[in-house]
């Protein structure tokens, strides 16, 4: 299958930009089907970036980041060639994990 | 009759015994939040994503209260046409950034996304966040311990939590 993580690192020589986007449904539970049932909360609660086995970046999310997530940010300390590993979890303990190599 | 009430009793006793439990668990909350956060700094803020109003996630979040800064730059737009995508930045020019949170305050949980940044990592972040509809949206930055705001208006043509 198919990663749900898709990640584009990017080297400037000094600082690497992030930007990753996630397939998650990201519901809220407070949202009904067209059935009229509560559809069950599915969210992402924490998503991990790890560069040279140290955490660079951790988001914790709540159901109101929207479906789908996308998330931008940048570091230094790491060069071209290294290697980024990003890890999410979610509300029903479902995870995911992938390598990208910082172009 | 005494092997159908003996299962019963016990059972009856543990039930009674949970909801004490629960009880008590219950009343400790306010007071356990913050030490919890302060020792696992890795753990997922259950409790403040649990909260409804920005003042009450934010004091779960970090136990403090924040000072409003012009050195915190939220960027959202004025008008969002699809309030189940609006994209928010935040930057700044503080030192020491450890957090930057969001909130949401007319959503029906306030707090929307909390970022831990490590040193090395630049303090700034953009996200796509849902909006329940036009509300204030508030950004915190933790910075060398101590906590910063920036606040915007945000109007939602249509909101992000219909189905």
């Amino acid at each position: 299958m198919a990663s749900s993580i898709r990640v584009r690192a990017t080297s400037n020589g000094d600082i690497t930009e992030v930007q990753a986007l996630i397939q998650h449904p990201m519901d809220t539970g407070l949202v009904k089907n067209p059935a009229g049932e509560l559809i069950p909360a599915h969210y992402i609660q924490q998503l991990k970036f790890e560069c040279n086995g140290k955490d660079v970046f951790v988001a914790d999310w709540g159901t109101a980041v929207s479906k789908d997530p996308y998330v931008k940010f940048s570091f230094k300390g790491a060069k071209k060639r290294d290697e980024l590993k990003i890890s999410w979890t979610d509300n029903k303990g479902a995870s995911d994990t992938t390598t990208a190599k910082i172009a | 009759m005494t092997t159908t009430t003996g299962p019963l009793a016990t059972r009856r006793l543990i039930l009674q015994g949970a909801a004490s439990v629960a009880l008590l668990g219950l009343g400790n909350l306010p007071f356990a939040a913050t030490p919890a956060r302060a020792a696992a700094n890795d753990k997922y803020p259950e409790e403040a994503f649990r909260q409804k109003n920005e003042a009450d996630a934010i004091k779960a979040l970090y136990g403090k209260t924040a000072e409003p800064s012009d050195k915190v730059k939220l960027d959202a737009p004025e008008i969002a046409e699809n309030g189940g995508v609006v994209p928010v930045s935040v930057t700044t020019t503080l030192d020491k950034v450890t957090s930057i949170s969001f909130l949401v305050a007319e959503n029906p949980f306030a707090l929307a996304a909390s970022y831990k940044f490590a040193d090395g990592t630049i303090p700034a972040v953009a996200n796509r966040l849902k909006m329940a509809k036009s509300t204030k949206l508030v950004a915190i930055v933790e910075a060398d311990g101590k906590l910063y705001s920036a606040t915007k208006d945000v109007k939602v043509t249509v909101g992000g939590c219909g189905g």
